[in-house]
């Protein structure tokens, strides 16, 4: 008996084993409460405990949340929002991001570690404390925005001069702040990408009579693009569902959607709108994916560098 | 003909003072006498005195390292078991499914993470009678599930670089599977395994959101106690706490970074020693 279980366990338990654990552990903890918030979304609102009615009297399939999400403006706007900020967000990340990680390629070998080790250090500490950083920067009183007061004063006509600016709750806060906490994400893939680079093509392009500017449009640009794209969805897809920056820095009058979400839940107690709101919000998240993981494979297919 | 690309540095300059200076800010006004924290008010450090007085405080770090730690060990197990599951198991069935349970958390938003966990922890309350109060274990579980996926990544990247040629020379000298996975691949991936715990560690110590989602009555982690004083707005002794974080990160990515780089000095070194006896 035990020689059969022994031969069993070395045969199939032992992959079997290291398969379905986190296969079971997955399948329960994240696909299940997936597949809830699907079905939730097709639910009926009561006033019951817990707030859903499925079936019995109610329809059995409810697709009033989805019709909502088309009709009602508030999901409208807060969609735009969302996609705005977060569309903005990445295409300043890609501005700044782009000549820093260009730079880091091109500093000397001791310097790049210790900014390379600059770059990663913010993200080990708090993501909050990041967001709260720029509170304090931003406040009516503070010493920034007192500076770029001062600078609004001195460059617009008398008639316009302000006290402090209203840099906090607004979307401009929000874009700001996304792009001081995922600025990281979209150094570090350019970055890897850039460093394979062979500057031998630089030059080569340079001795043929190329400017400057034409050698980075014509020979650099066009190798950075999977860094670019990855960089971009790395930057895009946690920027377009946060939640936590635009509660503390954000406009409360023009809800971002992961906004709309929390606050449907627990607020309004409506399970089956909020279901349906991120159900949507997923599906607007999955074409970026899906074309990046298309886009991925083509260049794999095509076997470029090693 | 070599330019100094001028414009690439002072970008650089520009970026590095955008990384840093609010967080310097923050430092410098946490040592502020004045109530308002944004106002200068002269030099104290009587922030951090009420903040190592708050017991709050003390008991909300506790219970989030706890927590950290439990989640951050069993996501790296369930984690190493995917990633090698998806790296040496080619051809499984549901490989497909599986693949997607392991990629799709990386991209799910966070309150759509944090809403579906809440709402299949109601309902099993509510079908099986567990779990009776969330809390502790609610937001282990849930910890667990997130960042167990960043290990397989990690995990999964290391694997396909070894070499597999290793394993199968052991096989054929009549390893079983377990000692080829425990004599060879885990010391193999042992820095992958180690880089994954310590992303997990990370990731479950600074979440808020899915926390606050699956969290119960009187379980107040670190960042849930900062989320609710800083939802009020700016305060003194929320600055004295960040500076304190920035310190104790900084001293240990530094140490980390000084270990690490000596270990691949004396590799280098162990190698070239290893080609010289050899010639």
């Amino acid at each position: 008996m035990r020689a059969r279980l022994s031969h069993w366990f070395n045969k199939r338990g032992w992959s079997d084993l290291i398969i379905g654990l986190p296969y079971v552990w997955l399948a329960l903890l994240f696909l299940l409460p997936f597949l809830i918030v699907l079905a939730m979304s097709l639910a009926t609102r009561t006033p019951t405990a817990p707030p859903f009615g499925y079936g019995g009297e109610n329809p059995i399939l409810n697709f009033n949340g989805y019709a909502r999400l088309f009709t009602d403006d508030l999901y409208i706007r807060a969609f735009l929002t969302s996609l705005g900020n977060a569309a903005v967000a990445t295409i300043l990340c890609l501005l700044i991001g782009f000549p820093m990680a260009l730079g880091l390629t091109r500093v000397s070998k001791g310097w790049r570690n210790i900014l390379l080790m600059l770059v990663i250090l913010p993200f080990w500490t708090s993501f909050l404390l990041r967001v709260y950083a720029w509170m304090g920067m931003m406040g009516r009183n503070s010493w920034f925005n007192q500076l770029l007061t001062d600078g609004w004063n001195w460059l617009t006509p008398e008639g316009w001069a302000v006290t402090s600016l209203p840099l906090m709750h607004s979307n401009f806060a929000v874009v700001l702040v996304m792009v001081y906490t995922y600025l990281p994400f979209m150094i570090l893939p350019l970055y890897a990408s850039l460093e394979r680079l062979d500057p031998a093509l630089d030059e080569a392009a340079m001795d043929l009579g190329t400017r400057p500017f034409g050698v980075f449009r014509d020979v650099t640009l066009p190798q950075s693009i999977p860094g670019i794209v990855a960089g971009g969805l790395l930057v895009f897809i946690p920027a377009a569902g946060e939640l936590v920056i635009p509660t503390l820095v954000g406009d409360a009058a023009s809800p971002m959607i992961g906004r709309v979400i929390s606050d449907e839940f627990s607020s309004a107690r409506d399970w089956p709108m909020a279901s349906s709101v991120a159900v949507a919000l997923l599906v607007i998240m999955v074409i970026p994916t899906m074309l990046y993981s298309r886009y991925q494979a083509r260049a794999d297919g095509a076997g470029g560098q090693p | 003909m070599k330019r100094r690309p001028w414009f690439l540095f002072s970008v650089l300059c520009f970026g590095f003072a955008f990384f840093y200076v609010p967080i310097l800010s923050m430092i410098v006004y946490s040592f502020n006498e004045s109530r308002l924290a944004t106002v200068w008010g002269g030099f104290s450090t009587k922030w951090y005195v009420s903040l190592l007085s708050n017991r709050q405080v003390g008991a909300a770090l506790l219970l989030s390292v706890q927590i950290a730690l439990i989640s951050a060990t069993i996501a790296t197990i369930l984690g190493t078991m995917a990633g090698i599951a998806l790296a040496r198991f080619t051809r499984f069935r549901g490989r497909v499914l599986f693949t997607g349970m392991v990629t799709a958390p990386l991209v799910m938003p966070e309150v759509i993470t944090g809403i579906s966990s809440l709402m299949l922890f109601i309902l099993m309350a509510d079908w099986i009678g567990w779990p009776g109060q969330r809390g502790f274990t609610t937001i282990t579980l849930a910890h667990i599930t997130f960042s167990m996926v960043f290990v397989t990544t990690v995990v999964q990247a290391r694997m396909i670089q070894s070499d597999r040629a290793i394993e199968e020379a052991a096989m054929d000298l009549g390893s079983r599977p377990w000692q080829v996975m425990w004599d060879i691949t885990l010391p193999t991936i042992f820095p992958a395994i180690l880089s994954g715990w310590l992303l997990a560690f990370t990731i479950s110590l600074d979440d808020v959101v899915i926390t606050s989602f699956t969290t119960g009555p009187g379980n107040t982690t670190l960042p849930l106690l900062i989320w609710s004083k800083v939802k009020l707005g700016v305060t003194p002794d929320i600055n004295a706490l960040a500076t304190l974080t920035v310190l104790v990160v900084g001293l240990g990515v530094v140490i980390a970074g000084v270990i690490l780089n000596r270990a691949e000095r004396r590799r280098i070194l162990d190698e070239r020693l290893a080609y010289r006896s050899n010639d």
